[in-house]
C-alpha cells in the first residue's frame, strides 16, 4: 500500500512518505560493500545519481533481520518498510497493513522491548534488533495468556485488528502488570478496531492481570 | 405435513403457534425448549488462528510467482481523459500486466465523475514496483466543472453530475401531505425541525480487495467478501465463465460493514490482470481509495414534523429528505415505523441527490441510523413540549410487548430516574455536565429460503458441517458448530468448520442481517438429516426403531434400554459406509412472533460546556435477534454497534473540499474512528426471544445495535446541557456554537 493512487496521474504534486524515503541518499545507511558492488543493486532508471553528493539508490539489497528469536537473511528495497518485509517476503502476515501511517496499530511488533508500528519502520533500520511479531507470542499450541483471554472474553470479532491489539497488550503488560481502565485505554490509544471490541479487550486484560487495580 | 403446535415470544409475552412444518424438518425449538449450547456462551471456532496471526485472510495470501496489483485513479472530480500514455510504466522494471477500466476506444472523451475514479490498474513483481509503475502513466486531462456538496448540488444552475436535468432525483412520496398538514394542524403539540447527518465510510480494517490466480480454464479467487456467491457470479458473468470455473474462497474477512458485495471493479481488474499475466494477482485497496471508492453511508438533510395530541399520543409525522449517495448510489433514509402511527398518519418524501463523489454502498444497518437520528430527538423535542417524562411519552406510544420490556430492562440498567428532570439543570462539576438520553429502534431480518447445507458423520465420529457462506466478524463459523452441536448432542469443538468456499453449499451474502436467519434451520435439518441416518444404521444394530434413539451428551442410547448406550464416537462404528452425509435446503418461514426484532439504547454522557467536548460515560444497550444461538458473540455484535455509532455520532465525518472536489481527509489520522479511549462502559443486554417462523428461531442481529446510539447520545447531550445539536458528528464546534445560541438568546 502506498498513497500513490491518486497522484499517480501527477508524479509532482504528492510526495509519499516512501516515495520520499526511497528519494534520501543512503549515505547514512549502512549496506554491506558486496550488496553494492554485487549485481544486486540496480541504478534508478528515474534519478540517475549526481557525480557528487550521496547516491541515489534503488533496487534490492541484503539484509538480515532477528525474528521471533530466529535469523533471517532477506532482500528487500531500502524503501521496504519492515511491515512488508515480514509480510511480503518472509510470509510473517499475523502483522496487518490497515493505515500506512502509524495511526491504527495494525503493524504492532515489539522491537528491541518497544512497541513499535513496523509500517513506520524501514526494514534495513531494523537489522541488529530483537523483534517479536504476533506469530511468536505462542509456544507451539500453546498461547500466551493474554491471547486465551482474548478467546475467552471474545475480544475479537472480524480479527484483523487483533495481532496489533494483543501485542499492545504484551506491551503494556510487561510494564503495567496490573493497570487500572484508563492505563489500559491510554496503552492501547495507539490502536483502532472497527467492529468495536474494545470494551472486551479490556474485560480480557482484566483477566490476565489477575483483577484490575483501580 | 402434521400440524404441531409451538410457543413462541418470550418470558415477557407468549402464544401458542399451529405450524405445518415438512416432515422432514426437525422438531422446532420454541419457547419450552430446552437446550444445551444453543444460546450458551461459546468462544469462536476461529478465534485461535485469529489471536496468533495464523488466520489468513485475503490479504495475507502469498502465493508463488504473485504479482501486486495497484490502480490509477482520477485526482480530478470531473475531467474527460484526453490521452493516456502507458509507454513509460511499462517500461519500468517488473511490471507485467496493463489494463484499462474502460474501453480504451473511449479515450478522448471518457468522463471521470469523482476523484477515485478508476482508469486503469497495472501489475508488478513487487507492490513497491507497482506504485512506481502507476506513477509513470501519463495522462492529459480536460477537468470539468463539478459539484461535491449536497446543498450547492440542489441548486437549479449546479452542474450536472450525470445525465438529465437536475441532479436530484425525487422518489414517490409515500403519504397525502396536506391530509398528514392537517393532522399536524390540529395537535395540540407539535415540533418541526431539520436534522443533518454526515457521510461515513465504511473503513473495514482490512480493505477492499482479492486474489485471482488462473487455474486449468477458469480462476480460483480469494476475496475479502461478504458475498462469497456474488463474487462468483459477479466475476463468473463478466469474464464469461461458468460458474464452477471460478472458485472463491473468503475463509477470514476484515471487517465489511455493507459494502463489500460482488467483485467491484478492482475485482474486474485484478482478473484481467491476472488473466493477461497468466499469473497470480494480489489487488488490494489502499486505505486512501477505501475511503474514496468503495462506498459510504451516505448523508441526510431530513425536515421534520411531529405532532401529539393532549394526552401524548402521537397524531402524524411528516418527513421530507434528501441525501447524496455521490456519482450513482441512493441515499435512502429511514425513519422506521416504531410507534403507532397509521399509514394515513404519515407522510415521507424521499429524493437522492448525485454529487461528483464515490458512490454509497448499503452500509450496517442502511438509512436507519440517519432516520433515527431525526425521528428519536423529535419525539424528545414533543416529550420536552409535551412536559412529559421522554420514557414515558415513547412507552404512551410503543405496542410492541417486546421494546416495553426492554425499555424497562434498559431504565432499571442506567437508572433512569437519576437524569436531570429539567434539561441542562443536572447538578454540575465545575464545567462539566451530565444527562441521559433513550432512543428506540427495530429491524426486520427473519431470513430467506436462500440457503443449503451438508453435515457429514464419519465412521470415526468426526463431525463436519459444510456452508458456503463467509464469517465477516459475526460469529457465523461458530454459530454453525453451535447448531450441529446442539442436535447432536455434542460440543461445539467436536465439530469441524468448512466454510466460505464457493464450492461449499450455497449461503447468502451478509447483508440485512440474514446470514444466520437464513442459514441455520438449513444446517439444523441437514444435522438432523444425518443423525437420522446415523441412527437407522444403529437402529439395525440395536434391533429397535430409529425414533427410539436420541443423542445426549456426547452419548447416543435408547432411553427405555440403559444397555443400549455409546459414546457418540463408538456409535457412528455402526455406519457401514466411511460417513453418511445429511443434506438440506431452507425451508420457507411459516407463521411466527413477530416479523421484526425489537431494541434500544439508554446513554448517560458528561458534556464540558468549556471546552464542548463530549464523553459517553455509559450505555445500556437491549437488543432482541429471535432466538439467541451464542450469547457470547451476540454480546460482542451489539457492543460493537454501539461504539460504532459513538463513533458516527461524535467523530466520522468524510470532508470534502467544496473547491478542490476532493475528500481531505482520506486516511486514518484525520477520518477519526472512536478509539479505546472513546469507548464508554457497555452493558450489552440480549433478550431472547423464542421467534419462531422456523425450526431455530433466530432472527438477525448485524445491523440493529448501531441504528439508536447516536439518537440517545444526542438526547442525553439536550438532557445535560439543555441544548440541541441536530446534526452528527456532534464535535465541540457544534456543541460550543449551540451554548453560544442558547446565551445569546437569553441576554437578547
Ligand atoms: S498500519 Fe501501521 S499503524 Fe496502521
Ligand atoms: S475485530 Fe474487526 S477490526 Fe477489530
Amino acid at each position: 500500500m502506498s498513497d500513490s493512487s491518486d497522484d499517480g496521474a501527477r508524479p509532482k504534486s504528492g510526495v509519499s512518505r516512501r516515495g520520499f524515503l526511497k528519494g534520501v541518499g543512503l549515505g547514512s545507511v549502512a549496506i554491506p560493500a558486496a550488496g553494492l558492488l554485487g549485481g544486486s543493486v540496480v541504478l534508478a532508471e528515474e534519478a540517475p545519481p549526481k557525480p557528487s553528493g550521496p547516491k541515489v539508490f534503488t533496487g534490492e539489497i541484503p539484509i538480515k533481520l532477528r525474528i521471533n528469536g530466529k535469523d533471517h537473511d532477506l532482500k528487500v528495497e531500502p524503501r521496504t518498510t519492515l511491515l512488508n518485509a515480514l509480510r511480503d517476503r518472509l510470509d510473517l502476515t499475523g502483522s496487518k497493513l490497515v493505515c500506512d501511517r502509524g495511526t491504527c496499530g495494525a503493524c504492532s511488533v515489539i522491537m528491541d522491548g518497544l512497541l513499535v508500528t513496523s509500517c513506520m519502520v524501514l526494514a534495513i533500520d531494523a537489522q541488529g534488533k530483537e523483534i517479536t511479531t504476533i506469530e511468536g507470542l505462542a509456544s507451539g499450541d500453546k498461547l500466551d495468556p493474554i491471547q486465551a483471554a482474548f478467546i475467552e472474553f471474545d475480544a475479537l470479532q472480524c480479527g484483523f485488528c487483533t495481532p496489533g491489539l494483543i501485542m499492545a497488550t504484551k506491551s503494556l503488560l510487561k510494564t503495567n502488570p496490573h493497570p487500572t481502565r484508563e492505563e489500559m485505554q491510554d496503552a492501547l490509544s495507539g490502536n483502532i478496531c472497527r467492529c468495536g471490541t474494545y470494551d472486551h479487550i479490556f474485560a480480557a486484560i482484566e483477566k490476565v492481570a489477575g483483577g484490575a487495580r483501580g | 405435513m402434521t400440524e404441531k403446535t409451538v410457543r413462541v415470544g418470550f418470558s415477557g409475552d407468549s402464544k401458542e403457534l399451529k405450524i405445518n412444518p415438512p416432515d422432514t424438518s426437525p422438531p422446532a425449538w420454541d419457547l419450552d425448549s430446552k437446550l444445551a449450547v444453543v444460546g450458551t456462551n461459546v468462544p469462536r471456532v476461529d478465534g485461535p488462528d485469529k489471536v496468533t496471526g495464523r488466520a489468513k485472510y485475503t490479504y495475507d495470501i502469498n502465493l508463488p510467482g504473485m504479482l501486486y496489483g495497484r490502480i490509477l485513479r482520477s485526482p480530478h472530480a470531473a475531467a474527460i481523459v484526453k490521452s493516456v500514455d502507458t509507454a513509460a510504466a511499462m517500461k519500468m522494471p517488473g511490471v507485467k500486466a496493463l489494463v484499462f477500466a474502460f474501453d480504451e476506444s473511449k479515450i478522448g472523451e471518457k468522463k471521470l465523475r469523482y476523484a477515485g475514479d478508476e482508469i486503469l490498474a497495472i501489475a508488478a513483481d513487487s507492490p513497491e514496483r507497482a506504485d512506481d509503475a502507476v506513477r509513470a502513466v501519463k495522462i492529459e486531462y480536460d477537468p470539468q466543472p463539478f459539484v461535491v456538496d449536497l446543498d450547492d448540488a440542489m441548486k437549479a444552475d449546479a452542474p450536472i453530475v450525470n445525465d438529465g436535468k437536475s441532479n436530484v432525483r425525487g422518489k414517490n412520496p409515500r403519504g397525502d401531505a396536506a391530509a398528514v398538514d392537517a393532522k399536524l394542524a390540529g395537535s395540540s403539540k407539535k415540533i418541526e425541525a431539520t436534522f443533518r447527518t454526515q457521510v461515513q465510510t465504511h473503513s473495514a480494517l482490512e480493505t477492499h480487495g482479492l486474489v485471482v490466480a488462473p487455474d486449468g480454464d477458469g480462476i480460483k479467487v480469494w476475496a475479502s467478501t461478504q458475498g462469497v456467491f456474488s463474487v462468483r457470479d459477479g466475476l463468473s458473468s463478466n469474464l464469461g465463465l461458468k460458474a464452477e470455473q471460478v472458485r472463491v474462497i473468503s475463509t477470514f474477512v476484515g471487517g465489511g460493514f455493507g459494502a463489500k458485495f460482488g467483485p467491484g471493479v478492482e475485482g474486474v481488474l485484478c482478473t484481467k490482470l491476472a488473466r493477461q499475466a497468466n499469473a497470480p494477482v494480489k489487488l488490494m485497496l489502499t486505505r486512501k481509495e477505501e475511503h474514496l471508492a468503495v462506498g459510504n453511508r451516505p448523508n441526510s438533510l431530513q425536515k421534520v414534523k411531529l405532532g401529539a395530541d393532549s394526552t401524548g399520543k402521537l397524531t402524524a409525522i411528516s418527513a421530507t429528505t434528501f441525501g447524496t449517495g455521490g456519482v450513482g448510489g441512493g441515499a435512502g433514509c429511514t425513519i422506521p415505523a416504531i410507534y403507532n402511527l397509521n399509514r394515513d398518519a404519515t407522510y415521507k418524501a424521499e429524493s437522492d441527490v448525485f454529487t461528483n463523489a464515490g458512490s454509497s454502498a448499503a452500509m450496517r444497518a442502511p438509512g436507519h441510523p440517519q432516520g433515527i437520528f431525526a425521528m428519536e430527538q423529535s419525539m424528545d423535542m414533543l416529550a420536552y413540549e409535551l412536559g412529559l417524562d421522554p420514557l414515558e411519552f415513547r412507552m404512551l406510544n410503543d405496542d410492541n410487548p417486546v421494546r416495553r420490556a426492554q425499555f424497562n430492562l434498559g431504565a432499571k440498567e442506567i437508572g433512569w430516574p437519576n437524569r436531570p428532570k429539567v434539561a441542562g439543570g443536572g447538578k454540575a462539576d465545575g464545567p462539566l455536565k451530565r444527562g441521559m438520553g433513550v432512543a428506540g429502534t427495530l429491524w426486520y431480518a427473519g431470513g430467506g429460503k436462500d440457503a443449503k447445507a451438508d453435515v457429514e458423520i464419519g465412521k470415526g465420529g468426526e463431525v463436519t458441517v459444510y456452508q458456503g457462506a463467509q464469517d465477516i466478524g459475526t460469529g457465523f463459523k461458530t454459530v454453525l458448530a453451535i447448531l450441529v452441536a446442539e442436535e447432536l448432542g455434542l460440543k461445539p469443538e467436536d465439530i469441524t468448520v468448512r466454510a466460505a468456499d464457493s464450492r461449499f453449499p450455497y449461503g447468502p451474502g451478509s447483508g440485512g442481517s440474514t446470514t444466520t436467519p437464513t442459514v441455520a434451520p438449513a444446517v439444523h435439518a441437514a444435522a438432523y438429516a444425518a443423525k437420522r441416518k446415523l441412527f437407522e444404521a444403529l437402529a439395525t444394530t440395536w434391533q429397535v426403531k430409529p425414533d427410539d434413539i436420541s443423542a445426549k451428551d456426547g452419548k447416543v442410547f435408547v432411553a427405555s434400554d440403559p444397555s443400549k448406550s455409546l459414546p457418540f464416537k463408538k456409535a457412528c462404528a455402526a455406519l457401514t459406509a466411511d460417513k453418511v452425509t445429511g443434506s438440506a435446503d431452507r425451508e420457507a418461514n411459516y407463521d411466527g412472533y413477530r416479523g421484526n426484532t425489537a431494541g434500544c439504547q439508554f446513554a448517560e454522557v458528561e458534556v464540558d460546556t468549556e471546552t464542548g467536548v463530549v464523553r459517553v460515560l455509559r450505555v445500556v444497550a437491549v437488543q432482541d435477534a429471535g432466538r439467541i444461538i451464542n450469547k457470547l458473540c451476540s454480546e460482542s455484535q451489539i457492543s460493537g454497534g454501539v461504539i460504532q455509532g459513538l463513533s458516527y455520532a461524535l467523530f466520522e465525518d468524510r470532508i470534502m473540499d467544496k473547491s478542490a472536489g476532493k475528500m481531505v481527509n482520506a486516511n486514518f489520522m484525520e477520518y477519526k474512528i472512536a478509539g479505546p479511549k472513546d469507548c464508554p462502559e457497555i452493558k450489552s443486554i440480549v433478550l431472547d426471544v423464542a421467534n419462531g417462523r422456523n425450526s431455530v428461531g433466530a432472527m438477525g442481529l448485524g445491523e440493529a445495535p448501531v441504528i439508536p446510539t447516536a439518537a440517545a447520545i444526542a438526547n442525553a447531550i439536550y438532557n445535560a446541557i439543555g441544548v440541541r445539536i441536530f446534526e452528527l458528528p456532534m464535535t465541540p464546534d457544534k456543541i460550543i456554537a449551540a451554548l453560544a445560541r442558547k446565551e445569546g438568546a437569553k441576554t437578547a
